[in-house]
């Protein structure tokens, strides 16, 4: 039986790795397919926000310009609710309405410019707001809405009871 | 005489292609958001616009600042109100005191059903907070969706989800959400 076996040192062979750029790139693929970019930087606070039962999942992400309202992350800036438009955050003065009213508009038309005029009418405004907010500042900035005609908006919340709230 | 071109060394195109995952890992997010869509009305003109409903349509919610709920000037708590809006917005064509009905005919075999004219009125303070306005808002929309449910069981026998394109239009239309906010109090123009 001594002619099966072979002459020499026996080597184990090496695992060919060849295909593991392959692998890799699969992957990459799927998380640019299944992820959206993150959007901007938080500078308030707007998490936890509210749960609810009847929700919608909000399609099309592209058509979605958020408005973020809760209390500055950073300590030194007080505790008075602000608004977060992208990356800038607007100071909320309850008795200075009409200043909101004019940077939420400058916001919806910028907002507006950078998609095509066909979609503008399926633009939603998502309102990502700290559940311990007051109504106060949410409903102004809803008014500042209406003013503008951004008509379709979204209360983002977390999947749950609302009765727990 | 041909000569051989020498392989391209390709061991490190694993590392780059890592490092591409990398970056892709670190700046996308994979949560999906959910939330209550709600059309807003539009900017109200003049004070006459405001349109006259008979008091029996109305069922007035309103939500203090210490988040306490008034259902047509009653205190209610939170959890009754999915079946205080249902029991609302059901059609009782004999009762003086319920919301007026009239008779609607839809189409995909629903045929001639009573509509109640009730309207929910929603009105909130400026110091409500906003987990409240969402319970409210969130409990309210239940109703609706129970009511739909429910007549999608008996015309079709099936589930909201079940249902064809044609019959969520219909059945959106044969249970419209009648909801309305009211103007914030203090605004004046």
């Amino acid at each position: 039986m001594a002619k099966f076996r072979k002459e020499g040192k026996k080597e184990v062979p090496q695992v060919s790795t060849s295909s593991l750029p392959d692998i890799v790139y699969m992957l990459i693929f799927f998380f640019m397919i299944t992820t959206t970019m993150r959007d901007v930087e938080l500078k308030v606070k707007a998490s936890p926000l509210p749960k609810a039962s009847e929700i919608q999942k909000l399609e099309h992400k592209a058509l979605v310009s958020s408005i973020y309202i809760g209390v500055p992350r950073k300590a030194n800036e007080g505790n008075a609710p602000r608004i977060q438009l992208d990356d800038q955050v607007v100071k909320y003065d309850e008795r200075d309405r009409s200043s909101l009213d004019n940077t939420i508009a400058d916001w919806i038309q910028k907002e507006r410019d950078s998609r095509s005029p066909a979609d503008v009418p399926l633009m939603t405004t998502a309102l990502k707001v700290h559940k311990d907010t007051r109504m106060g500042i949410v409903t102004d900035v809803k008014q500042a809405l209406r003013k503008v005609s951004a008509f379709r908006i979204n209360y983002t919340t977390l999947k749950g009871s609302a009765l727990e709230n | 005489m041909a000569r051989k071109t020498p392989e391209i060394n390709s061991s490190s195109q694993a590392d780059i292609a890592f490092l591409l995952l990398c970056f892709f890992l670190m700046t996308t997010s994979m949560d999906v958001d959910y939330g209550i869509t709600r059309r807003l009305p539009p900017p109200v003109q003049s004070e006459q616009e405001d349109t006259k409903v008979k008091e029996r349509n109305v069922m007035n919610v309103m939500v203090n600042k210490s988040d306490k709920l008034l259902v047509n000037g009653r205190p209610c708590d939170i959890s009754m109100l999915k079946d205080l809006a249902k029991d609302f917005m059901t059609p009782r064509p004999k009762d003086e005191s319920a919301p007026e009905v009239e008779f609607k005919t839809f189409g995909e075999g629903v045929g001639e059903i009573p509509m109640s004219k009730g309207v929910i009125s929603l009105q909130n303070d400026r110091g409500t907070s906003y987990a409240m306005y969402i319970s409210v808002q969130n409990e309210l929309a239940r109703a609706f969706n129970e009511m739909k449910s429910e007549l999608a069981k008996k015309t079709w026998g099936k589930t909201l989800e079940q249902l064809t394109e044609e019959q969520t239009k219909v059945i959106n239309e044969a249970v419209p959400v009648r909801v309305s906010e009211a103007e914030p109090v203090d605004y004046k123009n």
